[in-house]
């Protein structure tokens, strides 16, 4: 476990250079499992300061087309959720602190635990095998606090980040809940929509940012919709972090069969991105 | 309507501690607990209630029969008593379940409704809800369910609704569910999802049960009517569970009845290809409820398999799962070709041709129904959930059985064995 990064240090040291955290998100396994890793490597080498990998889901219900695409082809190509942990091996050694970002299913069933009845589920030793794989924490885009009891132990049994969600529709006693169960950073959801690039930054993501701040410390990244620097630049003006998925994964679906022109592309927009928030 | 049995979930929506919850992207939680608000309140309302009701009676056509099928009662050794669903509008129970969540729409303010759809059946009630009471609907349907069931594309449309095919994942049922949920986070300030049976995040579990569960109070008060006593067992069958659950409420506190759901074992159970969610299925999490799962080792959702298209999804309701886990209530496969004899059986017997999702209920209530004959003589009562008709099955049928060629002659010969019993 040594050796290990929360996402707060990456945050601190954006802070400390007056400007917001660059976070990168990639699906595990896309275009194949290496493939995956070293897009995630040139993603960190480019100016990414955290990274997200997605654990590929069957069922979605929170992405868009662009992402949907890119990680029924990884599952298609049959990955497995301890191919996840390798790539994030593969990337944390970087020093890049690197969470997961996953549906919750695939954790509660991890290792096969079959909870039949009321056996023992697998978040335990999901966290462990986790963190031993040098992973900072996770990100759960269908699991509200409310619903995390497990997870929240076994995060703070095996000092995880937790990184739960906000949003426009968000009650002030619902953000008040999740900053107070997060950790490492809370992520914003600048629009109500699914994952994808947007043409427009949203209008309601600042008074989102503005809501949550009140009631925590903690960074405040925004994603949704961020595909180019002037957008992050926008956005690095009032959060800490500006997210970005779908505009990568675009990236290498529109290089598919030729990783190396997907790979240079991906490093022209890192950095487009990595200025972006630089300019704020 | 708003009785309380044992088995209800608590207020987070827990069915046992276990099943149900709500595992859902924070950006619709606030639309839930809105909604679990008013349906509460709408429940506690004599008025809402009263048109609930009475909407159900004068365009539905409910209370549905509850028809005693002598030829049959007389092959099976026991009285078997048919709960007659498929004379609702719409041909099925789901018509129930989206006239209380579109009256519910209405009193919400809310303009449009989405829905999923799977064989169509709900896709039709829907479309049917939202022309009476005038909202705008989207119905999203696998694109594989769009291409095998055009005509009630057609009817959706006819009805006014716009029909979106899916083409995502395994373009089916369960991929027309994530769709409407991702429609749903970009249109929650205007709009409704009805959804189309007792399954998905707290309220729906339980709110679906509501507005179903006049199938079993009705049941319960005509077989006490009838025959001065309660039934010895009721069946239904069980996709995500709306039916069945509308049926066993009201009997779930009558210690003495069997409780029996019968789940799809398309090619049988040991062939991997079926959707005998609880009798093989893990517990897990899906469209936004703990339940029983259809799922690999890592937690990916197994496509499912079921002659029927309206019972072939790989969940199933979380109050099944805690009605399973307790022992209240025994969930059984049966298979599609045990579901197709039913179905020609209840034709040739009864004259009633039943949907197949409904055949499951008949194949498995007819078992009971004989050993309990056998138990305790032609008494024994057993009341089976007919939760909708078969028109919509003709294609399968003909397929199945070889029909559709006038020249074979009138009297095609059909695989039944229940009359020689
Ligand atoms: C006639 C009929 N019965 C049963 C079902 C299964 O649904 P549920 O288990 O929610 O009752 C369907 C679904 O389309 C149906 O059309």
């Amino acid at each position: 476990m040594s050796g290990r990064t929360g996402v707060s240090t990456a945050f601190e040291k954006a802070r400390a250079e007056g400007r917001a955290a660059l976070v990168g998100y990639l699906p595990a396994g896309y275009p194949t499992v290496d493939g995956s890793i070293e897009a995630l490597k040139v993603m960190v080498e480019a100016g990414c300061d955290v990274i997200e990998i997605g654990l590929p889901y069957s069922d979605p219900v929170m992405d868009g087309p662009t992402i949907q695409a890119a990680a029924q082809q990884a599952l298609e190509g049959g990955i497995r959720t301890k191919d996840v942990l390798r790539v994030v091996e593969a990337v944390a050694a970087t020093g890049a602190p690197t969470l997961v970002m996953t549906y919750w299913n695939p954790i509660e069933h991890y290792g096969g635990a079959s909870r039949r009845i009321d056996g023992h589920s697998g978040v335990e030793r999901f966290a462990r095998d986790l963190a031993s794989a040098g992973g900072a924490g996770l990100i759960t885009p269908d699991l509200t606090p409310d619903s995390a009891g497990e997870w929240i132990a076994a995060a703070d049994e095996h000092d995880l980040d937790k990184v739960f969600l906000v949003a426009p529709s968000s009650t002030p006693e619902r953000i008040a809940l999740t900053t107070a169960a997060s950790r490492g950073f809370v992520y914003a959801t600048a629009v109500m929509g699914v994952t994808g690039a947007r043409t427009t930054t949203s209008d309601l993501a600042g008074p989102l940012v503005e809501r949550t701040r009140a009631t925590t410390e903690l960074p405040i990244g925004v994603g949704l919709g961020v595909s180019n620097g002037d957008q992050a630049a926008e956005i690095a003006a009032y959060a800490d972090g500006v997210i970005v998925g779908s505009a990568f994964v675009r990236t290498l679906l529109d290089h598919e069969g030729d990783l190396d022109a997907g790979l240079a592309a991906l490093r022209a927009l890192t950095e487009d991105l990595a200025g972006g928030v630089r300019r704020a | 309507m708003t009785t309380t049995t044992k088995y209800d979930a608590d207020e987070l929506g827990y069915f046992g501690d276990t099943w149900g919850g709500r595992f859902m992207p924070e950006a619709l939680v606030a639309a839930l607990d809105e909604l679990t608000v008013a349906w509460q309140e709408a429940m506690a309302d004599p008025e809402f209630v009263d048109s609930f009701e009475a909407i159900c009676r004068e365009y539905a056509g409910t209370p549905s029969l509850l028809y005693h099928a002598e030829r049959l009662s007389a092959q099976v050794g026991a009285r078997v008593l048919l709960k007659r669903e498929d004379l609702n509008h719409t041909g099925a129970h789901k018509i129930r379940n989206v006239l209380g969540q579109a009256l519910l729409t209405k009193r919400m303010g809310k303009t449009r409704v989405i829905a999923e759809t799977g064989a169509g059946q709900h896709g039709v009630a829907s479309a049917t809800a939202a022309a009476y009471f005038d909202l705008d609907c989207t119905v999203y349907m696998g694109a594989v369910d769009t291409r095998r069931q055009a005509l009630n594309v057609a009817r959706m449309q006819l009805l006014g609704a716009k029909v979106v095919p899916v083409e995502s994942g395994s373009a089916t049922l369960k991929d027309a569910i994530n769709e409407a949920l991702r429609d749903w986070v970009a249109s929650v300030d205007h709009t409704a999802y009805l959804f189309g049976t007792a399954a998905g995040p707290h309220p729906f579990p339980s709110m679906v049960r509501d507005f179903t569960r006049g199938i079993g109070d009705e049941a319960r008060a005509q077989c006490l009517e009838q025959y001065g006593a309660l039934p010895d067992a009721i069946a239904a069958c069980v996709g995500g569970g709306s039916n069945a659950i509308g049926l066993f409420t009201a009997f779930l506190d009558d210690e003495s009845v069997e409780i029996h759901g019968f789940e799809p074992g398309g090619d049988g159970v040991e062939t991997g290809r079926h959707a005998a969610t609880i009798h093989a299925g893990d517990a897990g999490v899906l469209h936004g409820a703990r339940t029983y799962v259809l799922q690999d080792e890592d937690g990916q959702t197994i496509e499912s398999h079921s002659i029927s298209a309206g019972l072939d999804y790989p969940g199933v309701g979380p109050q099944h799962a805690h009605l399973a886990a307790t022992g209240r209530a025994t969930y059984t496969p049966v298979t599609d070709a045990e579901a197709m004899e039913a179905l020609a059986l209840l034709s040739r017997t009864e004259g009633i041709i039943p949907a197949i999702e409904s055949a499951h209920a008949l194949h498995g209530g007819l078992e009971v129904a004989r050993r309990l004959g056998q138990e305790k003589g032609p008494d024994a009562t057993v009341v089976i959930n007919l939760s909708g008709r078969g028109d919509k099955d003709m294609g399968t049928a003909i397929e199945w059985f070889g029909l559709g060629d006038a020249e074979e002659g009138p009297e095609a010969d059909l695989p039944i064995e229940g009359g020689e019993q």
